[in-house]
Protein backbone atom coordinates (compact mmCIF):
# COMPACT_ATOMS: atom_id res chain seq x y z
CA UNK A 1 0.00 0.00 0.00
CA UNK A 2 1.23 3.51 -0.38
CA UNK A 3 0.21 6.55 1.65
CA UNK A 4 0.55 9.82 0.89
CA UNK A 5 -0.06 12.41 3.67
CA UNK A 6 -0.04 16.17 3.40
CA UNK A 7 1.87 16.00 0.69
CA UNK A 8 3.12 19.68 -0.83
CA UNK A 9 4.64 20.50 -3.92
CA UNK A 10 5.63 23.65 -5.23
CA UNK A 11 8.05 24.63 -8.59
CA UNK A 12 8.52 28.81 -7.34
CA UNK A 13 5.91 30.33 -6.66
CA UNK A 14 3.30 27.50 -8.11
CA UNK A 15 1.87 25.09 -5.80
CA UNK A 16 1.52 22.22 -8.14
CA UNK A 17 0.08 19.84 -5.19
CA UNK A 18 -1.69 21.16 -2.19
CA UNK A 19 -1.51 18.43 0.85
CA UNK A 20 -2.95 15.57 -0.50
CA UNK A 21 -3.97 13.19 1.09
CA UNK A 22 -4.60 9.84 0.28
CA UNK A 23 -3.83 5.54 0.19
CA UNK A 24 -3.24 3.66 -3.08
CA UNK A 25 -4.04 -0.15 -2.36
CA UNK A 26 -2.92 -3.22 -3.07
CA UNK A 27 -4.04 -5.32 -5.56
CA UNK A 28 -6.13 -2.40 -7.52
CA UNK A 29 -5.69 -0.07 -10.30
CA UNK A 30 -5.97 3.24 -9.80
CA UNK A 31 -5.86 5.69 -12.17
CA UNK A 32 -4.51 9.41 -11.70
CA UNK A 33 -6.63 12.22 -14.06
CA UNK A 34 -7.25 15.44 -14.19
CA UNK A 35 -6.84 18.06 -16.69
CA UNK A 36 -3.31 19.21 -17.83
CA UNK A 37 -1.45 20.66 -15.28
CA UNK A 38 -3.44 19.49 -12.28
CA UNK A 39 -0.21 17.66 -10.90
CA UNK A 40 -0.87 14.00 -12.35
CA UNK A 41 2.56 13.72 -13.20
CA UNK A 42 4.25 15.64 -10.39
CA UNK A 43 2.43 13.20 -8.04
CA UNK A 44 3.72 10.28 -9.72
CA UNK A 45 7.36 11.88 -9.83
CA UNK A 46 7.25 12.32 -6.28
CA UNK A 47 6.55 8.83 -5.73
CA UNK A 48 9.51 7.88 -7.80
CA UNK A 49 11.71 9.98 -6.00
CA UNK A 50 12.18 12.49 -9.34
CA UNK A 51 10.65 15.40 -7.99
CA UNK A 52 11.38 16.44 -4.28
CA UNK A 53 8.53 17.30 -2.55
CA UNK A 54 8.27 20.39 0.03
CA UNK A 55 6.16 18.89 2.70
CA UNK A 56 4.29 15.95 3.99
CA UNK A 57 5.40 12.29 3.59
CA UNK A 58 4.44 9.23 1.48
CA UNK A 59 5.07 5.77 2.68
CA UNK A 60 5.65 2.69 0.77
CA UNK A 61 5.17 -0.52 1.58
CA UNK A 62 6.21 0.61 5.28
CA UNK A 63 9.14 2.77 4.20
CA UNK A 64 9.14 6.77 4.45
CA UNK A 65 10.80 8.10 1.82
CA UNK A 66 13.95 10.04 2.65
CA UNK A 67 15.80 10.44 -0.16
CA UNK A 68 17.46 6.46 -0.45
CA UNK A 69 16.45 5.29 -3.40
CA UNK A 70 16.55 1.71 -2.97
CA UNK A 71 12.93 1.48 -2.30
CA UNK A 72 12.83 1.84 -6.10
CA UNK A 73 13.56 -1.82 -6.63
CA UNK A 74 9.83 -2.26 -5.93
CA UNK A 75 8.37 -0.16 -8.82
CA UNK A 76 8.07 -0.34 -12.35
CA UNK A 77 8.29 2.71 -14.14
CA UNK A 78 7.00 3.52 -17.70
CA UNK A 79 7.62 6.73 -18.34
CA UNK A 80 4.88 9.01 -21.08
CA UNK A 81 7.84 9.71 -23.70
CA UNK A 82 9.79 6.54 -24.60
CA UNK A 83 13.49 7.70 -25.29
CA UNK A 84 16.90 5.28 -24.95
CA UNK A 85 20.47 6.20 -26.07
CA UNK A 86 19.65 5.42 -30.00
CA UNK A 87 22.68 4.20 -31.43
CA UNK A 88 21.90 0.90 -28.79
CA UNK A 89 19.23 -2.08 -29.50
CA UNK A 90 16.75 -2.84 -27.52
CA UNK A 91 18.52 -6.04 -26.64
CA UNK A 92 21.11 -3.89 -24.96
CA UNK A 93 18.62 -1.27 -23.04
CA UNK A 94 17.22 -4.24 -21.65
CA UNK A 95 20.79 -5.50 -20.52
CA UNK A 96 21.56 -2.56 -19.58
CA UNK A 97 18.75 -1.68 -17.20
CA UNK A 98 19.09 -5.33 -15.66
CA UNK A 99 22.60 -4.71 -15.39
CA UNK A 100 22.04 -1.90 -13.02
CA UNK A 101 18.95 -2.60 -11.31
CA UNK A 102 21.17 -5.91 -10.40
CA UNK A 103 18.11 -7.89 -10.67
CA UNK A 104 16.86 -10.54 -12.49
CA UNK A 105 14.47 -10.40 -15.60
CA UNK A 106 13.64 -13.93 -16.45
CA UNK A 107 10.09 -11.96 -17.80
CA UNK A 108 11.95 -10.04 -20.08
CA UNK A 109 11.98 -12.80 -23.39
CA UNK A 110 8.44 -13.62 -22.67
CA UNK A 111 7.50 -10.12 -22.56
CA UNK A 112 9.17 -9.49 -26.17
CA UNK A 113 7.30 -12.12 -27.56
CA UNK A 114 4.21 -11.52 -25.65
CA UNK A 115 4.14 -7.68 -27.33
CA UNK A 116 5.47 -9.35 -30.74
CA UNK A 117 8.76 -7.37 -30.55
CA UNK A 118 11.45 -10.47 -31.42
CA UNK A 119 11.98 -8.97 -34.34
CA UNK A 120 13.08 -5.62 -33.74
CA UNK A 121 15.29 -5.99 -31.01
CA UNK A 122 18.64 -5.69 -33.04
CA UNK A 123 17.94 -2.59 -33.81
CA UNK A 124 19.49 0.33 -33.16
CA UNK A 125 16.29 2.12 -30.84
CA UNK A 126 16.44 5.53 -33.20
CA UNK A 127 15.15 3.67 -36.05
CA UNK A 128 12.01 2.38 -34.47
CA UNK A 129 9.36 4.03 -34.32
CA UNK A 130 7.36 5.72 -31.32
CA UNK A 131 4.91 3.14 -30.34
CA UNK A 132 7.65 0.41 -30.63
CA UNK A 133 9.94 2.29 -28.03
CA UNK A 134 6.89 2.67 -26.21
CA UNK A 135 6.62 -1.18 -26.08
CA UNK A 136 10.27 -1.51 -25.27
CA UNK A 137 9.22 0.98 -22.58
CA UNK A 138 6.40 -1.04 -21.06
CA UNK A 139 8.75 -4.21 -21.17
CA UNK A 140 11.40 -2.49 -18.73
CA UNK A 141 8.44 -1.57 -16.61
CA UNK A 142 7.50 -4.85 -16.28
CA UNK A 143 10.83 -7.43 -16.90
CA UNK A 144 11.80 -7.23 -13.09
CA UNK A 145 7.89 -8.27 -11.68
CA UNK A 146 7.70 -5.29 -9.59
CA UNK A 147 5.27 -4.97 -6.92
CA UNK A 148 4.08 -1.28 -7.71
CA UNK A 149 3.54 -0.39 -11.37
CA UNK A 150 3.16 2.92 -12.30
CA UNK A 151 2.28 3.79 -15.78
CA UNK A 152 2.33 7.47 -17.34
CA UNK A 153 -0.25 7.58 -20.46
CA UNK A 154 1.10 3.46 -21.13
CA UNK A 155 -0.97 3.22 -24.42
CA UNK A 156 0.06 6.72 -26.15
CA UNK A 157 1.21 6.48 -29.17
CA UNK A 158 0.72 2.25 -29.28
CA UNK A 159 -1.65 0.95 -32.29
CA UNK A 160 -5.14 -0.59 -31.07
CA UNK A 161 -3.49 -3.85 -31.19
CA UNK A 162 -0.58 -3.03 -28.68
CA UNK A 163 -3.06 -1.35 -26.64
CA UNK A 164 -4.99 -3.84 -25.98
CA UNK A 165 -2.06 -6.15 -25.58
CA UNK A 166 -0.75 -3.84 -23.12
CA UNK A 167 -4.08 -3.28 -21.24
CA UNK A 168 -4.35 -7.19 -20.68
CA UNK A 169 -1.26 -7.39 -19.39
CA UNK A 170 -2.16 -4.64 -17.09
CA UNK A 171 -5.15 -6.40 -15.65
CA UNK A 172 -3.00 -9.29 -15.38
CA UNK A 173 -0.52 -7.89 -12.89
CA UNK A 174 -3.48 -6.52 -10.42
CA UNK A 175 -5.05 -9.99 -10.33
CA UNK A 176 -1.04 -11.14 -9.60
CA UNK A 177 -1.58 -8.81 -6.23
CA UNK A 178 0.46 -5.78 -8.00
CA UNK A 179 -0.15 -2.46 -7.10
CA UNK A 180 -1.28 -0.26 -10.45
CA UNK A 181 -1.04 3.18 -11.15
CA UNK A 182 -1.99 4.54 -14.34
CA UNK A 183 -2.44 8.04 -16.09
CA UNK A 184 -4.52 8.48 -19.18
CA UNK A 185 -6.86 11.04 -20.68
CA UNK A 186 -8.62 8.44 -22.52
CA UNK A 187 -11.89 8.18 -20.06
CA UNK A 188 -12.94 4.82 -21.94
CA UNK A 189 -9.77 3.45 -20.89
CA UNK A 190 -9.55 4.30 -17.46
CA UNK A 191 -13.33 2.70 -16.81
CA UNK A 192 -11.99 -0.04 -18.42
CA UNK A 193 -9.20 -0.69 -16.68
CA UNK A 194 -9.08 1.22 -13.29
CA UNK A 195 -10.59 0.17 -10.12
CA UNK A 196 -9.90 3.43 -8.17
CA UNK A 197 -9.60 7.18 -9.43
CA UNK A 198 -8.06 10.07 -7.75
CA UNK A 199 -8.98 13.17 -9.50
CA UNK A 200 -7.20 16.39 -9.28
CA UNK A 201 -7.76 19.48 -10.12
CA UNK A 202 -5.82 22.71 -9.29
CA UNK A 203 -3.36 20.21 -7.16
CA UNK A 204 -6.18 18.87 -4.92
CA UNK A 205 -8.08 15.85 -4.53
CA UNK A 206 -11.36 16.40 -6.33
CA UNK A 207 -12.54 12.60 -5.65
CA UNK A 208 -11.30 9.92 -4.51
CA UNK A 209 -13.04 6.34 -4.72
CA UNK A 210 -14.24 3.74 -6.60
CA UNK A 211 -15.16 4.57 -10.34
CA UNK A 212 -18.72 2.89 -10.52
CA UNK A 213 -19.32 5.44 -7.33
CA UNK A 214 -18.38 8.11 -9.08
CA UNK A 215 -20.38 7.78 -12.11
CA UNK A 216 -23.40 6.65 -9.99
CA UNK A 217 -23.18 9.59 -8.14
CA UNK A 218 -23.51 11.92 -11.19
CA UNK A 219 -26.01 9.78 -12.85
CA UNK A 220 -23.91 9.49 -16.31
CA UNK A 221 -23.97 6.70 -17.98
CA UNK A 222 -20.25 6.38 -18.32
CA UNK A 223 -16.96 7.56 -16.92
CA UNK A 224 -16.41 10.30 -19.39
CA UNK A 225 -19.35 12.03 -19.08
CA UNK A 226 -19.25 11.79 -15.72
CA UNK A 227 -16.30 14.03 -15.20
CA UNK A 228 -17.59 16.45 -17.83
CA UNK A 229 -20.55 16.85 -15.59
CA UNK A 230 -18.54 17.34 -12.77
CA UNK A 231 -16.48 19.82 -13.96
CA UNK A 232 -19.56 21.85 -15.83
CA UNK B 1 30.69 2.23 -7.86
CA UNK B 2 29.51 -0.89 -9.73
CA UNK B 3 27.01 1.69 -11.00
CA UNK B 4 28.88 4.68 -11.92
CA UNK B 5 31.25 2.01 -14.42
CA UNK B 6 28.68 0.35 -15.75
CA UNK B 7 26.86 3.90 -16.58
CA UNK B 8 30.16 4.56 -18.25
CA UNK B 9 29.93 1.58 -20.01
CA UNK B 10 27.46 2.09 -21.37
CA UNK B 11 27.66 5.13 -22.38
CA UNK B 12 30.73 4.68 -24.20
CA UNK B 13 28.91 1.80 -26.11
CA UNK B 14 26.34 4.32 -26.93
CA UNK B 15 28.80 7.20 -28.06
CA UNK B 16 31.26 5.17 -29.42
CA UNK B 17 28.82 3.75 -32.24
CA UNK B 18 27.84 7.49 -33.20
CA UNK B 19 29.54 9.11 -36.33
CA UNK B 20 30.84 12.17 -34.65
CA UNK B 21 33.49 10.20 -32.26
CA UNK B 22 35.30 9.57 -35.22
CA UNK B 23 34.68 12.67 -37.25
CA UNK B 24 36.30 14.74 -34.16
CA UNK B 25 39.12 12.18 -34.07
CA UNK B 26 39.52 12.33 -38.13
CA UNK B 27 39.93 16.19 -37.62
CA UNK B 28 42.52 16.14 -35.32
CA UNK B 29 44.55 13.05 -36.83
CA UNK B 30 44.79 15.37 -40.38
CA UNK B 31 45.21 18.62 -38.85
CA UNK B 32 47.92 17.38 -36.43
CA UNK B 33 49.06 14.74 -39.41
CA UNK B 34 49.29 17.80 -41.88
CA UNK B 35 51.08 20.01 -40.24
CA UNK B 36 54.14 17.38 -39.92
CA UNK B 37 54.10 17.07 -43.60
CA UNK B 38 53.81 20.88 -44.27
CA UNK B 39 57.28 20.63 -43.26
CA UNK B 40 56.35 21.54 -39.74
CA UNK B 41 59.14 20.83 -36.77
CA UNK B 42 57.14 19.62 -33.29
CA UNK B 43 57.47 22.75 -31.88
CA UNK B 44 55.79 24.47 -35.16
CA UNK B 45 53.27 22.25 -34.95
CA UNK B 46 52.77 22.59 -31.11
CA UNK B 47 52.37 26.31 -31.48
CA UNK B 48 49.92 25.56 -34.43
CA UNK B 49 48.03 23.56 -32.92
CA UNK B 50 47.51 25.53 -29.91
CA UNK B 51 45.13 27.90 -31.05
CA UNK B 52 43.05 24.66 -32.24
CA UNK B 53 43.71 23.39 -28.45
CA UNK B 54 42.38 26.72 -26.79
CA UNK B 55 39.51 27.66 -29.27
CA UNK B 56 38.26 24.48 -30.98
CA UNK B 57 38.36 22.04 -27.15
CA UNK B 58 36.82 24.24 -25.54
CA UNK B 59 33.57 25.24 -27.63
CA UNK B 60 33.33 21.60 -29.10
CA UNK B 61 33.32 19.82 -25.00
CA UNK B 62 30.52 23.33 -23.85
CA UNK B 63 28.48 23.03 -26.80
CA UNK B 64 28.63 18.94 -27.07
CA UNK B 65 28.22 18.74 -23.40
CA UNK B 66 25.12 20.93 -23.20
CA UNK B 67 23.48 19.33 -25.92
CA UNK B 68 24.53 15.64 -24.82
CA UNK B 69 22.69 16.42 -21.24
CA UNK B 70 19.48 17.94 -23.15
CA UNK B 71 18.96 15.13 -25.12
CA UNK B 72 19.59 12.17 -22.26
CA UNK B 73 16.84 14.23 -20.23
CA UNK B 74 14.49 11.94 -20.88
CA UNK B 75 16.91 8.86 -20.01
CA UNK B 76 17.84 10.22 -17.22
CA UNK B 77 14.10 10.02 -16.16
CA UNK B 78 13.51 6.47 -16.66
CA UNK B 79 17.39 5.18 -15.29
CA UNK B 80 17.06 7.71 -12.14
CA UNK B 81 13.26 5.57 -11.72
CA UNK B 82 15.66 2.38 -11.25
CA UNK B 83 17.46 1.94 -7.92
CA UNK B 84 19.86 4.03 -8.79
CA UNK B 85 21.93 6.46 -7.00
CA UNK B 86 22.13 10.07 -8.24
CA UNK B 87 25.81 10.78 -7.75
CA UNK B 88 26.44 7.58 -9.94
CA UNK B 89 24.15 8.90 -12.81
CA UNK B 90 25.54 12.21 -12.92
CA UNK B 91 29.55 11.15 -13.03
CA UNK B 92 28.47 8.12 -15.34
CA UNK B 93 27.00 10.91 -17.82
CA UNK B 94 29.67 13.32 -16.98
CA UNK B 95 33.10 10.46 -17.31
CA UNK B 96 30.81 8.31 -20.24
CA UNK B 97 31.15 12.09 -22.08
CA UNK B 98 34.76 13.18 -21.06
CA UNK B 99 36.40 9.78 -21.74
CA UNK B 100 35.61 9.55 -25.17
CA UNK B 101 35.68 13.14 -25.96
CA UNK B 102 39.58 13.05 -24.05
CA UNK B 103 40.42 9.34 -26.25
CA UNK B 104 39.57 11.37 -29.53
CA UNK B 105 41.58 13.77 -28.79
CA UNK B 106 44.48 11.94 -27.52
CA UNK B 107 44.22 9.25 -30.57
CA UNK B 108 43.97 12.26 -32.79
CA UNK B 109 46.61 14.80 -31.94
CA UNK B 110 49.00 11.45 -30.05
CA UNK B 111 49.73 9.67 -32.91
CA UNK B 112 51.07 11.70 -35.62
CA UNK B 113 53.81 13.61 -32.82
CA UNK B 114 54.70 9.62 -31.85
CA UNK B 115 55.00 8.46 -35.53
CA UNK B 116 56.56 12.37 -37.19
CA UNK B 117 58.83 12.98 -34.26
CA UNK B 118 58.51 10.75 -30.99
CA UNK B 119 57.29 11.58 -27.67
CA UNK B 120 60.15 13.24 -26.18
CA UNK B 121 59.51 17.15 -26.11
CA UNK B 122 57.38 18.56 -23.43
CA UNK B 123 55.65 20.34 -25.48
CA UNK B 124 53.53 17.66 -26.69
CA UNK B 125 52.93 16.87 -22.97
CA UNK B 126 51.63 19.89 -22.37
CA UNK B 127 49.60 20.16 -25.22
CA UNK B 128 47.94 16.58 -24.54
CA UNK B 129 47.69 17.19 -20.72
CA UNK B 130 46.16 21.02 -21.97
CA UNK B 131 44.11 19.51 -24.31
CA UNK B 132 42.20 16.77 -22.16
CA UNK B 133 41.68 19.49 -18.92
CA UNK B 134 40.20 21.94 -21.30
CA UNK B 135 37.84 19.19 -22.60
CA UNK B 136 36.73 18.30 -18.58
CA UNK B 137 36.76 21.89 -17.71
CA UNK B 138 34.43 22.82 -20.36
CA UNK B 139 31.82 19.42 -20.38
CA UNK B 140 31.94 20.25 -16.56
CA UNK B 141 30.62 23.94 -17.19
CA UNK B 142 28.39 22.65 -20.07
CA UNK B 143 26.84 20.27 -17.45
CA UNK B 144 26.83 22.70 -14.73
CA UNK B 145 24.80 25.62 -16.89
CA UNK B 146 22.45 22.58 -18.58
CA UNK B 147 21.55 21.10 -15.19
CA UNK B 148 20.77 24.74 -13.96
CA UNK B 149 18.71 25.68 -17.25
CA UNK B 150 15.78 24.06 -17.61
CA UNK B 151 14.78 25.85 -21.08
CA UNK B 152 17.68 24.40 -23.71
CA UNK B 153 17.68 27.12 -26.16
CA UNK B 154 18.52 29.71 -23.21
CA UNK B 155 21.47 26.82 -21.99
CA UNK B 156 22.95 26.62 -25.35
CA UNK B 157 22.79 30.38 -25.58
CA UNK B 158 24.33 30.95 -22.49
CA UNK B 159 27.19 28.19 -23.10
CA UNK B 160 28.41 30.19 -26.33
CA UNK B 161 28.38 33.25 -24.34
CA UNK B 162 30.49 31.76 -21.67
CA UNK B 163 32.63 30.68 -24.41
CA UNK B 164 33.22 33.74 -26.25
CA UNK B 165 33.83 35.71 -22.62
CA UNK B 166 36.70 32.76 -21.79
CA UNK B 167 38.05 32.41 -25.35
CA UNK B 168 38.32 36.47 -26.25
CA UNK B 169 36.31 39.08 -24.04
CA UNK B 170 38.45 37.99 -20.86
CA UNK B 171 41.68 39.27 -22.31
CA UNK B 172 39.89 42.04 -23.57
CA UNK B 173 38.90 42.93 -20.03
CA UNK B 174 42.53 42.14 -18.92
CA UNK B 175 43.82 44.30 -21.10
CA UNK B 176 41.41 47.24 -20.11
CA UNK B 177 42.58 46.93 -16.34
CA UNK B 178 46.17 47.13 -17.31
CA UNK B 179 45.75 50.15 -19.72
CA UNK B 180 44.06 51.83 -17.10
CA UNK B 181 45.93 50.99 -13.86
CA UNK B 182 49.29 51.23 -16.04
CA UNK B 183 50.91 53.47 -13.03
CA UNK B 184 50.42 50.62 -10.62
CA UNK B 185 52.83 47.81 -10.40
CA UNK B 186 50.37 44.84 -11.82
CA UNK B 187 52.29 41.86 -12.17
CA UNK B 188 50.73 39.95 -9.36
CA UNK B 189 47.55 41.09 -10.51
CA UNK B 190 47.75 39.64 -13.97
CA UNK B 191 48.92 36.21 -12.22
CA UNK B 192 46.23 36.06 -10.47
CA UNK B 193 43.94 36.88 -13.30
CA UNK B 194 45.58 34.47 -15.06
CA UNK B 195 44.24 31.73 -12.66
CA UNK B 196 40.30 32.93 -13.09
CA UNK B 197 40.32 31.98 -16.68
CA UNK B 198 41.04 28.04 -17.93
CA UNK B 199 41.34 29.33 -21.29
CA UNK B 200 44.45 31.37 -20.47
CA UNK B 201 46.01 28.72 -18.15
CA UNK B 202 46.40 26.46 -20.85
CA UNK B 203 47.13 28.74 -22.94
CA UNK B 204 50.59 30.37 -20.37
CA UNK B 205 51.46 26.47 -20.24
CA UNK B 206 52.19 25.71 -23.46
CA UNK B 207 53.81 29.32 -24.47
CA UNK B 208 56.48 28.74 -21.78
CA UNK B 209 57.37 25.51 -23.56
CA UNK B 210 58.84 27.80 -26.24
CA UNK B 211 61.08 30.45 -24.93
CA UNK B 212 58.91 33.27 -26.26
CA UNK B 213 58.07 34.43 -23.17
CA UNK B 214 60.73 37.42 -23.48
CA UNK B 215 58.27 38.57 -26.17
CA UNK B 216 55.47 39.09 -23.47
CA UNK B 217 57.80 41.80 -21.67
CA UNK B 218 58.23 42.20 -18.57
CA UNK B 219 55.42 40.28 -17.07
CA UNK B 220 56.03 37.76 -19.78
CA UNK B 221 59.66 37.08 -17.85
CA UNK B 222 57.12 36.71 -14.47
CA UNK B 223 55.30 34.37 -15.88
CA UNK B 224 58.03 32.97 -16.98
CA UNK B 225 59.75 32.70 -13.65
CA UNK B 226 56.40 31.64 -11.52
CA UNK B 227 54.75 29.27 -14.47
CA UNK B 228 58.13 27.90 -16.16
CA UNK B 229 59.30 26.52 -12.55
CA UNK B 230 57.90 23.00 -11.52
CA UNK B 231 56.00 24.66 -8.64
CA UNK B 232 54.17 27.55 -11.00
CA UNK B 233 53.56 25.08 -13.75
CA UNK B 234 52.11 22.82 -11.20
CA UNK B 235 49.96 25.19 -10.05
CA UNK B 236 48.38 25.81 -13.04
CA UNK B 237 47.59 22.15 -13.79
CA UNK B 238 45.69 22.26 -10.19
CA UNK B 239 44.12 25.83 -11.00
CA UNK B 240 42.77 23.90 -14.36
CA UNK B 241 41.46 20.78 -12.80
CA UNK B 242 39.86 23.22 -10.03
CA UNK B 243 38.22 24.76 -13.04
CA UNK B 244 36.67 21.34 -13.69
CA UNK B 245 36.04 19.81 -10.24
CA UNK B 246 34.49 23.04 -8.91
CA UNK B 247 31.50 22.95 -11.68
CA UNK B 248 31.29 19.16 -11.17
CA UNK B 249 30.62 19.30 -7.69
CA UNK B 250 28.25 22.48 -7.86
CA UNK B 251 26.26 20.49 -10.86
CA UNK B 252 26.17 17.37 -9.03
CA UNK B 253 24.84 19.42 -6.20
CA UNK B 254 21.76 21.04 -8.30
CA UNK B 255 21.55 17.85 -9.99
CA UNK B 256 20.58 15.47 -6.78
CA UNK B 257 18.00 18.43 -5.71
CA UNK B 258 16.74 18.52 -8.95
CA UNK B 259 12.87 18.17 -9.94
CA UNK B 260 12.52 16.14 -13.33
Amino acid sequence: MIEIKGLNKRFGRLEVLKDLDTQIQTNKITAIVGHNGSGKTTLIKCLLGLDKYDGGDITIKDFKLNGDWHYRSQIGYMPQIARFPENLTATEVITMISDLRAGSNTQADDLVRYFRLTEEMEKPLKHLSGGTRQKVNAIVALMFNPDILILDEPTAGLDPISSSLLKDKIQAEKEAGKTVIITSHIMSEIQELADTILYLLDGKIFFDGPVDELIAQTGEKNLERAIAQMMS
Amino acid sequence: MKTLLKIIKYQLHDLLRGKWFFIYTGVFFLLTDGLFRFGGDPNQVSLSLMNVVLFIIPLVAIIFGTMFFYNSREFMELLLSQPISRVALFLGLYLGLTLPLSAAYLIGVGLPFMYHSGIQSSSYWILLIVGVSLTWVFTALAFLIAVLSEQRVRGIGFTIVLWLFFAILYDGIILFILFTLEEYPLEKLTLILAMFNPIDLGRILILLQFDIAALMGYTGALFSKFYGGLLGSALAIMALWTWCAVPVWLGYRAFSRKDF
